[in-house]
């Protein structure tokens, strides 16, 4: 029994033109994870999902897919696997039933088997009522759960998906998070890349950070997030203020008249930056988190790098 | 999870993806060809013909009949793939049948033959039309004419399949057919016997690949030709399998479909 859903060995690419995408990545996925690969455009997130999927060649390196290498089990790694790209890849005048069914039977599933597993797929994303319509006339949204279904519908036990959200609503984002969320407690592997850095936070356990054809950082969301020093915190006041209130060892900044953004080092309490607000008489009505908290240490990251 | 993987499933997937792709779309791919060859007969068969007298023992119409239903054939069985596969590449779609287990063999014979059915289709249908025109047509041959009607289907699929391939663009797609094989169809005894050509002409005709597919099927369907027949024969098939070689090649290689 393999160990890993995925293992990637010193992963080189270089492409026609001359451009190294990858330098020789490492990487190994658990079974049974929820893992995001996060990266900046043009980083390698998509070379390295290309090239598990055969829409790339690798220039050097191993691939296996639950033990599967795909120099060698090509077919039995491609039939463990699930692939959501990030553009849209359907015939776009095939009906959403025919898309799927025949995905099925690109997977030697035939229709007559299909048909059940497709009719609950569809239902579950929602795409049952529209199973009849031309797929270009599907909004974005739709076209997106589309392409999940067809990942989805050999029943594949490593799912990767590359910025499946994107350009989707937030209510729809949030169904597809707690869809995949389900797909992952019954036991599918999940890789994911996405912008939304929100996104890999609340869903993933394990984080690999990939810029400029290296992995930066590959450890779990809570390590990673545990090295963060500073947490930002947004009150919204009772009252308006003119300017930002001055208190030692907690950097202040007024949004705007009825907004305090607070800078929290690690090592300071909270509680005695409400006691000194509380002395200068600002009412606090409520609190949240500054802008995510994986997106300061990505930027960080990325920076580093650069340096 | 799928891991029993059914071969026959895959590409009976493709075939019927393939088939319904050109069905789905039969105003631009069935009725032009019929249309077309009806307006042929017309004029060249009903209204010119009877001034040109006979070609080789055989009224004109008659003569042109073989011609005509090969020209359709080899435009249609090469167009449906060069167009086809050209598409899924241009709107990504060919990512569904890489990621598949679906080996390469299974995903050049699916092409093959969504454009052998066309081809084999729109033949029917121009023979269909011809009848009208020429209702006492007999077929000579019907094993040789079946014979050659399948493997020039197959051919020209598989020609149309390199050519989509290497296309980068809709331009890509449509040079070929254009510049070199409709003239070279057109110079290949669709019309003509090449023995009314003069002795020079004649010999560059020889040097022409269609005279051979267009003289073969006529001698199934009429018992004349102005070639040998096994050598068209054989040649055929040696084309066939040289150019199956190779798509399985670039296939492999990735060549147009794989960064």
């Amino acid at each position: 029994m393999a160990e890993y859903a995925l293992e990637i060995n010193n992963l080189q690419k270089v492409y026609d033109n001359n451009v190294v995408a990858l330098k020789g990545i490492n990487l190994k996925v658990q079974k049974g994870d929820f893992y995001a690969l996060l990266g900046p455009n043009g980083a390698g997130k998509s070379s390295t999902i290309g090239i598990i999927g055969s829409l790339v060649t690798k220039s050097a390196g191993k691939v296996s897919v639950f033990g599967n290498d795909i120099d060698t089990d090509l077919n039995k790694a491609k039939s463990m696997l699930g692939v959501v790209s990030q553009e849209i890849n359907f015939s776009q005048f095939e009906k959403v039933l025919d898309i799927v069914v025949t995905q099925a039977g690109f997977y030697g599933i035939p229709k007559s088997i299909a048909m059940p597993k497709v009719e609950n797929i569809l239902k579950r994303l929602s795409l049952w009522d529209k199973r009849n319509d031309q797929a270009r006339t599907l909004s974005g949204g739709y076209k997106r759960r589309l392409m999940i279904a067809k990942a989805l519908i050999h029943e594949p036990q490593l799912l990767i998906l590359d910025e499946p959200t994107a350009g989707v609503d937030i209510e729809l984002r949030r169904e597809m998070w707690s869809f995949l969320k389900e797909i992952n407690k019954n036991g599918t592997t999940i890789i994911l890349t996405t912008h939304y850095l929100e996104e890999a936070e609340q869903l993933c356990r394990n984080i690999g950070i990939i810029d400029k054809g290296t992995i930066v950082a590959n450890t779990s969301m809570k390590d990673l997030l545990g090295t963060l020093n500073v947490q930002g915190f947004v009150f919204d006041l009772d009252q308006p203020l003119e300017e930002a209130p001055v208190i030692e060892g907690f950097p202040l900044k007024l949004e705007d008249p009825l907004t305090l953004v607070a800078a929290v080092n690690k090592d300071r309490s909270i509680n005695a930056l409400f006691s000194e607000l509380t002395k200068l008489n600002i009412k606090i009505k409520s609190m949240r988190n500054e802008a995510n908290r994986l997106e300061e240490l990505f930027i960080e990251m990325v920076n580093a790098n650069e340096n | 999870m799928k891991t029993n993987f059914n071969v026959t499933v895959s590409l009976w997937t493709l075939t019927v993806k393939e088939v319904r792709r050109f069905l789905r779309i039969w105003v631009q791919t069935l009725v032009p060809p019929a249309v077309t060859m009806s307006l042929y007969f017309v004029i060249f068969g009903s209204l010119i013909g009877p001034r040109i007298g006979s070609m080789d023992g055989f009224d004109y119409i008659q003569y042109m009949i073989p011609g005509l239903i090969m020209l359709s054939v080899i435009t249609n069985s090469y167009n449906n793939v060069v167009s086809s596969f050209y598409s899924v590449k241009f709107q990504k779609s060919i990512e569904e049948l890489l990621i598949s287990p679906m080996p390469n063999w299974t995903i050049l014979l699916g092409f093959v033959l969504g454009g052998v059915c066309r081809g084999v289709l729109i033949g029917i249908i121009v023979f269909g039309v011809s009848l009208l025109f020429y209702p006492d047509f007999t077929v000579a041959n019907p094993l040789l004419t079946v014979t050659v009607l399948f493997l020039t289907s197959i051919l020209f699929s598989l020609m149309g399949f390199i050519n989509a391939v290497f296309a980068d663009s809709f331009d890509d797609i449509s040079i070929i057919p254009t510049f070199i094989l409709t003239p070279l169809i057109y110079l290949g005894g669709v019309f003509y016997s090449i023995n009314i050509l003069p002795d020079v002409w004649r010999s560059v005709s020889m040097a022409n690949p269609m005279l051979y597919v267009v003289n073969t099927f006529r001698e199934g369907m009429l018992g004349v030709s102005d070639v040998s027949i096994s050598f068209s024969l054989g040649m055929i098939i040696t084309f066939i399998l040289v150019l199956s070689v190779s798509c399985l090649y670039l296939l492999k290689k990735g060549t147009g479909i794989r960064q």
